[in-house]
């Protein structure tokens, strides 16, 4: 539904996106070479559309010589050989720092040691408008071929006329370009040399496929591994420039509350102590945490609160409150579903509820922000640098270019950095103090005052046939978003509509966004369905699927978690879910243990088939599969935020239940190569299936059916 | 300012000038730069946080200074010795355990003192043990494997 007349809008549930600014870019040649040295450089062209909907819109001068306005990768390679890719995507744990330095290498011809990529850095990098969606792999990843293969092109022409010989019977190998004819080679550092050629792509050139790869495709280890066991890498809360201050902010009681009465005058009689009170924005700056919080805690300041509802209200009140009308766009309808209906052996009707969910990434939003002659720099973990930069620059009343914004390789994020909190309070309280300042957020300041993946219900009406082929499919997400809403299953009548509700919390993009409550919804219901005609519930998905990729995902995990299969014991149970969603394709199986005098339900196997194209890194996509299906335990089974009049009463990691070695069963994740496929996204669908298999394997074990996300938080209560 | 308090770090005195009931973490991070030690939760509910004092882990975000002097402490930077990585460092790099990295330290702190008392661990006790140790990017099975293996490795090198 996010595609509709071939035409991309952001999904509605990326709630913290606003519109696409104006970019200038700034960097002029000769910067870029008296910052890199001289060399060779080459610049990738945006082509497709997904990647032109990635960049902004508007020229962007290259002062004297413009350039093209959909740059989105480069490459230089220097006089010393070293060779540097540069993407404006960050580095937040999901490995492209490694995944796009083997593509570089693979496609240059020269050793994986001699890549480095620079990421996520606005005076450095191209634009990008953030690191999110599974866009990573699909856009940068053949951009940054394309990149290499035309530099490998000059490097074999600066040969050629070297050599005055024709460039077609050189060849380019191990970082040299060789003459076959007459045994010479020259480096690639030599043919860099005293060089500062740059040229834009011209047109797609051919790349390598991955049939092909050398260095792609292999299980490369993390790059710089050693500093992460070692404590050496710095996060942004880490870092600590000269003459630094602490700074911390003063948080409202509750959502939406505003400052009646203030005084700050003890506060500011502290010494060394900097306070800034800009409309409801307090907050201060001092030599170490304690002191700027000791400084806080002297201000009187008086909040009025406005009165909000509880989760215990947030069904009914998202169901009250949906558009009376939606937009067209939100809507699709095929067939008849009330004919559909009438001529079905079997019906269901069912509700779905999915709670509000947090991130918590264990980095929590941390920035360092440092003013020098008008300009800002800012260091933070963020998946949005340059929405970052735009925002401070806005805020700030000063030009883009004076602002620059680095993001060190982060402590995670899953959809959960996106906007630029810390980086705006540290910068407010940096101009203020005259002084380089840190905000780090404390953990419940994390849980609190970030977003958080938006609660949902949904309801299905369906029909089947007595073969078990679906007659009538109607779908209505309500407020958590329109990802993953289309069935990939094949029925002539079907109904499915999106309806937005004005926000209750903030919310945000979270990995997979809507994509996990869609598939938990439509694939309890599958099983539901295959139930009530008294169906194997895989047969009843296979009787109804066309698509051969999400067929084979399903048969493969099938086949390694053995299915179907017998019960051994008292409350095990058995399930399986699978889906589609942005170029990629998984399917889960569960089993689980349910103690029925207890009611505790333990996980104690899942089985999942991933597919997204040709892999890159497999070793990389083993840590992000596992790691998600992990992650969607969570949300599955105790994950949810609890709320009441503007306040988080979860706020805690002993309060909000994440995953814990102990919630972890025996994990296997089966990896489909295609490499006749190009390669898509892997860090969100992975997520999907988890729940309703994990549901569906508790029903398999009790008879009980569970509708709504969390699904035990308390354990299972029996009916 | 009373005297200060004095705390041995990796090997290395530090007299530090800060109230006794000061959270080591905070003078690790902010006073001695060793940012090894992550701030998670502040609560001692992550393990982001681990060190070892006395030789045995503990959440330094929960010690106040004056439990932690002294005592030897060691930190994530106190581990590898003349450029040679601990075994449990090692282990985690070669099994790739680890994709953000935030709780890496805090991971590896706790299982190097869990390998000082049981040299061979079994799966379970390395599950009970690592249970306050959040990971949020789910790469709990590779940890797992990590300390196998530098259990295994401990015994072969009779370490």
């Amino acid at each position: 539904m996010s595609n509709v007349e071939g035409k991309l809008f952001i999904e509605p549930e990326r709630y913290e996106f606003s519109a696409a600014p104006f970019h200038q870019f700034e960097l002029a040649r000769r910067d870029f070479f008296r910052i890199l040295g001289a060399g060779i450089a080459v610049f990738a062209i945006a082509k497709d559309a997904l990647a032109a909907q990635e960049t902004a819109p508007g020229p962007r001068t290259f002062h004297n010589e413009e350039l093209p306005k959909e740059i989105s990768a480069w490459l230089h390679i220097g006089e010393d050989g070293s060779i540097t890719g540069f993407t404006g995507k960050a580095e937040i744990g999901q490995n492209i720092r490694t995944a796009l330095a083997q593509t570089i290498a693979d496609e240059l011809r020269v050793p994986f040691e001699s890549v480095r990529m620079v990421t996520a850095d606005t005076a450095l990098t191209p634009f990008d408008a953030g690191t999110f969606g599974s866009r990573t792999t699909p856009t940068i990843t053949p951009q940054l071929r394309r990149v290499a293969a035309a530099a490998r092109d000059l490097l074999v022409g600066v040969a050629a006329k070297e050599w005055n010989v024709a460039p077609a019977g050189l060849v380019a190998a191990d970082a040299k370009v060789s003459d076959p004819a007459s045994g010479r080679s020259l480096k690639y550092a030599e043919l860099a040399r005293d060089k500062t050629l740059a040229q834009n792509l011209p047109a797609e050139d051919p790349i390598t496929p991955a049939a092909q790869w050398a260095i792609a495709g292999k299980p490369v280890p993390k790059v710089d591994g050693r500093a992460f066991v070692t404590g050496r890498h710095q996060y942004a809360p880490d870092l600590r420039p000269a003459g630094m201050l602490y700074g911390k902010v003063l948080r409202p009681p509750s959502f939406g509350a505003t400052l009646t009465a203030y005084d700050d005058g003890a506060a500011k009689a502290k010494p060394g102590v900097f306070v800034v009170r800009d409309g409801d924005f307090v907050g201060a700056a001092a030599a170490s945490a304690d002191e700027a919080q000791r400084a806080l805690d002297a201000i009187h300041a008086q909040w009025k609160e406005v009165p909000q509802i509880s989760n215990k209200e947030i069904f009914s009140y998202l169901k009250q409150n949906a558009a009376a009308k939606t937009d067209d766009r939100f809507r699709k309808q095929k067939g008849s579903v009330e004919e559909g209906l009438a001529s079905a052996a079997h019906r269901l009707d069912a509700t779905y509820n999915v709670a509000y969910i947090a991130h918590a990434p264990l980095e929590p939003r941390a920035a360092v922000a440092q003013w020098a002659d008008g300009k800002l720099t800012v260091w933070t973990g963020t998946q949005r640098p340059f929405a970052n930069r735009d925002e401070l620059a806005d805020v700030f009343h000063i030009p883009e270019s004076s602002v620059r914004v680095i993001v060190p390789d982060t402590g995670s994020a899953y959809g959960g950095k996106h906007t630029s909190d810390a980086a705006l309070e540290a910068a407010r309280l940096a101009r203020a103090a005259g002084r380089p300042v840190k905000v780090v957020w404390t953990r419940e300041e994390e849980f609190t005052w970030a977003y958080f993946r938006p609660a949902g219900i949904i309801e299905i009406k369906s029909g089947i046939a007595s073969d078990g082929a679906l007659t009538a499919w109607e779908f209505h997400n309500y407020h958590s978003g329109t990802s993953g809403v289309d069935t990939p299953y094949v029925v002539a009548n079907q109904r499915t509509e999106y309806h937005p509700v004005p926000l209750i919390l903030r919310s945000g993009s979270y990995r997979g966004l809507a994509a996990t409550a869609n598939h938990f919804a439509r694939e309890t219901h599958m099983d539901a369905l295959a139930r009530t005609a008294n169906m194997d519930p895989l047969d009843l998905r296979m009787k109804n699927l066309s698509d051969p990729r999400l067929r084979a995902v399903l048969e493969t995990a099938a086949k390694s978690f053995g299915w179907p299969r017998k019960k051994t014991q008292e409350g095990q149970g058995f399930g399986v879910a699978c889906g589609s969603e942005k170029g990629s394709y998984v399917a889960t199986f569960a089993e689980v243990a349910v103690d029925k005098t207890s009611g505790t339900v333990r996980v104690v196997r899942l089985v999942e088939a991933f597919e997204c194209g040709a892999i890159v890194n497999p070793d990389g996509l083993r840590n992000q599969v596992v790691g998600a299906m992990i992650q969607g335990l969570g949300g599955a089974l105790f994950e949810a935020i609890e709320f009441e009049n503007g306040r988080i009463k979860n706020p805690h990691f002993l309060s909000y239940r994440v995953p814990r070695f102990r919630d972890v069963p025996e994990i296997e994740a089966v990896l489909l190569d295609r490499k006749d496929i190009r390669s898509a996204g892997a860090g969100e669908t992975p997520i999907m299936a988890v729940a309703p298999a994990i549901g569906n394997a508790i029903f398999d074990a009790t008879g009980i059916r569970l509708n709504n996300l969390p699904m035990v938080p308390n354990g299972l209560r029996s009916a | 300012m009373a005297k200060p308090i004095e705390l041995e770090i990796n090997g290395k005195r530090y007299p530090v000038n800060y109230p006794a009931d000061t959270p080591l973490l905070y003078v690790l991070r902010d006073e001695l730069g060793l940012t090894g030690s992550k701030y998670g939760c502040g609560e001692g509910q992550c393990g982001a946080c681990t060190v070892l004092i006395g030789g045995a882990p503990r959440r330094s975000c929960q010690i106040p200074l004056s439990a932690a002097a002294a005592k030897p402490i060691t930190t994530i930077e106190g581990l590898e010795k003349d450029g040679r990585l601990n075994p449990v460092q090692q282990a985690f790099l070669d099994a790739g355990a680890f994709q953000c990295a935030y709780c890496t330290s805090g991971m590896i702190m706790s299982s190097v003192g869990l390998l000082q008392t049981n040299p061979n661990p079994s799966q379970a006790e390395i599950v009970q043990f690592l249970q306050g140790n959040v990971c949020r990017c789910g790469t709990h099975p590779r940890i797992i494997e990590a300390v196998r293996q530098a259990a295994k490795m401990m015994q072969e090198h009779g370490r």
